[in-house]
């Protein structure tokens, strides 16, 4: 086993060292967590709940800061490649919910003095007053349990948007959106600093204007480089991983047999996505049954709402031969998408294993039945059939019973299951 | 006061200091496990797991506690719990080095001990409930989601400035 894994991060550390090693980092994480909310005075309520009587807003000051940092961090080594963005944890949105549990709990911030993290560190250094902000927590955590299955859960899984981050809601790059928001917190901290002089609160010492200058520019400079590295495209990602990955079609590892297909559409345990990438036509004229038509412009819109696909799915991609499969396959793969195939000969190889035979269906779908175009297109990825009306999945073939067809074939295809993620 | 050290508590860390500090280990979070810092899942968890002590038939029935200690579920099976076991022992470490372990209990002057534990407990009823509403608390949701740009933590975090703004005025007495 290697001691550092491949890049980009983040590592499956648990199938690297085990639970217990999944454990430690967390905990080591924890004491970091932990030993800078205390520095910054955080087990201290009263240091606390002076952020919203304004005359000290180091609450304001540090999560801000921390949020600057880690953002820029986090998309300088996206941007380089080091971290892969789409196998990070973004809290997924539920708009309502979140805001009406956020006011509550500033509701319970100004009542109890602390957040949660904080009154950890509270209890961590005696404090007597987070050790009942504590039970409190307890109390409350208990409450929510008990009450929401019943009518609140319709509210509490209302507004709904998944995955969904602040480059998609402006429609503008990340870079961008990072510049914006360290330029606008910058701006936000001298403001804070002056109300904190008027509230009575540390008028700004002099002596630190260079040192904020400073820092304040450095993360200007930072987010600004972030803007010009940009996000690597589906593309880019590709490139990176092309030479572990394409062995895997090269020795057809990746590409499942229409029968193996089949089964799994069949299998209850899985759920099958099948991805048709050809054109609408060809689409229209047949389509494997429940397969969804996408264009490969739309494959990368698509991979965000794919990777919330419970892990026992299985992704197949196809189109009429392989070639605009492979293509699709290689995106797909890019994004980090477990548990991907490519359909072993495409549509046409499918049409040629399940093309039903004629005593076994009505003599209306016999005259559906498709003929091997005599003079078919050169190349690869042509529908090398013929239909005498645009079927879709009306036609037999787009549905064969599994249990008809005895056809041996080599098993690829190894599920799986993806790293649970959760936030705290 | 009931110090554990005899020295004089330290003054806290500079803000941003403290700021870049905690960046770095949200980045840490994020670079090596793919999730960011969290306590209320943490905490949730070993909440889940005393009830599964004492009823573990009440957790088999409820949807969602079943998620987190259903059947032979072990809810402390979790790196949320660890990392908040992390925080308590960070907590103390720093506490100790800069002499700000001691028994006490952070008010305003205008109010006794009991009233500030029942507002602190109160409080914390508030905190726990609004935090599992919101799927994540103030590090949970909010420093970790903001910082990878996720829409519903940057609608979330100006939610818990104006809970708590709107009533800072009127409950001035409990800090000032």
């Amino acid at each position: 086993m290697e001691l550092f894994p491949a890049f980009p991060g983040p590592f499956p550390i648990e199938a690297m060292y085990g639970k217990i090693g999944l454990y430690l980092v967390a905990a080591i994480i924890g004491f970091g967590f932990g030993y800078v909310l205390e520095m910054a005075g955080f087990g201290n309520s009263k240091k606390l709940a002076a952020q919203f009587y304004l005359y000290d807003m180091t609450v304001l000051k540090v999560m801000f800061t921390a949020i600057l940092v880690a953002m820029v961090l986090i998309f300088t080594a996206a941007g380089l490649g080091l971290v892969d963005y789409n196998r990070l944890f973004v809290n997924p949105t539920y708009l309502w919910p979140g805001v009406v549990g956020g006011l509550i709990m500033g509701v319970g911030f100004i009542i109890g003095g602390f957040c949660p993290g904080t009154s950890t560190v509270g209890v961590a250094t005696l404090k007597v007053d987070a050790m009942f902000f504590v039970a409190g927590l307890f109390v409350g955590i208990f409450a929510f349990g008990e009450t929401i299955d019943g009518i609140l859960s319709d509210f509490w899984n209302s507004s709904y948007m998944g995955r969904f981050t602040l480059p998609e809601l402006f429609g503008l790059p990340t870079g961008v959106v990072v510049l914006i928001i360290v330029a606008a917190a910058v701006l936000m901290f001298w403001g804070v600093e002056q109300v904190e002089a008027m509230m009575g609160g540390e008028k700004p010492n002099p002596a630190h204007f260079r040192y904020k200058l400073m820092g304040s520019g450095a993360l200007i400079a930072a987010a600004a480089v972030v803007m010009l590295i940009g996000q690597p495209t589906s593309a880019d990602k590709w490139e990176r991983i092309a030479a572990e990955k394409q062995p895997m079609l090269d020795d057809r590892q990746v590409q499942i047999h229409p029968a193996e297909l089949l089964d799994y559409i069949d299998n209850d345990q899985v759920d099958v996505v099948m991805l048709d990438v050809r054109d609408e036509s060809d689409y229209n004229l047949f389509h494997i049954q429940d397969a969804q038509r996408v264009t490969q412009d739309e494959l990368t819109a698509l991979v965000k709402v794919l990777l919330e696909k419970p892990a026992n799915t299985l992704f197949v991609v196809m189109s009429n031969d392989e070639e605009n499969a492979t293509e699709a396959w290689k995106v797909l793969v890019a994004e980090s998408l477990n548990n991907i195939y490519i359909l072993e000969g495409g549509i046409n190889n499918w049409l040629a294993v399940y093309d039903i035979e004629p005593d076994e269906v009505s003599p209306i779908a016999v005259a559906m039945l498709p003929t091997l175009k005599p003079d078919p297109p050169q190349g690869d990825d042509f529908l090398r059939y013929d239909f005498p009306a645009a079927l879709g999945e009306q036609h037999p073939a787009a549905a064969p019973d599994p249990h008809e067809f005895e056809i041996e074939y080599v098993p690829k295809v190894e599920l799986q299951v993806k790293q649970v993620t959760g936030g705290g | 006061m009931q110090a554990l050290t005899k020295k004089e508590p330290k003054p806290y860390a500079n803000p941003y200091l403290a700021g870049v500090l905690l960046g770095v280990v949200l980045f840490t979070a994020f670079f090596l496990t793919g999730d960011g810092l969290g306590s209320s899942g943490g905490l949730n968890r070993v909440l889940v797991f005393l009830e599964d002590i004492f009823a573990a038939d009440h957790i088999n029935r409820t949807p969602y506690l079943i998620t987190m200690a259903g059947g032979a579920r072990n809810p402390l099976d979790n790196s949320f719990v660890w990392l908040g076991f992390g925080t308590l022992i960070g907590g103390f470490a720093s506490g100790l080095i800069h002499g700000r372990v001691r028994l006490e209990t952070n008010k305003g002057p205008r109010i006794t001990n009991p009233t500030r534990w029942m507002m602190a407990l109160a409080g914390g009823i508030l905190m726990g409930y609004g935090s599992r509403f919101a799927r994540g608390c103030t590090s949970g949701q909010g420093l970790s989601g903001a910082s990878v740009l996720s829409v519903g933590s940057w609608a979330f975090l100006p939610a818990v400035f104006i809970g708590a703004y709107a009533f800072a005025y009127f409950l001035r007495r409990l800090w000032r």
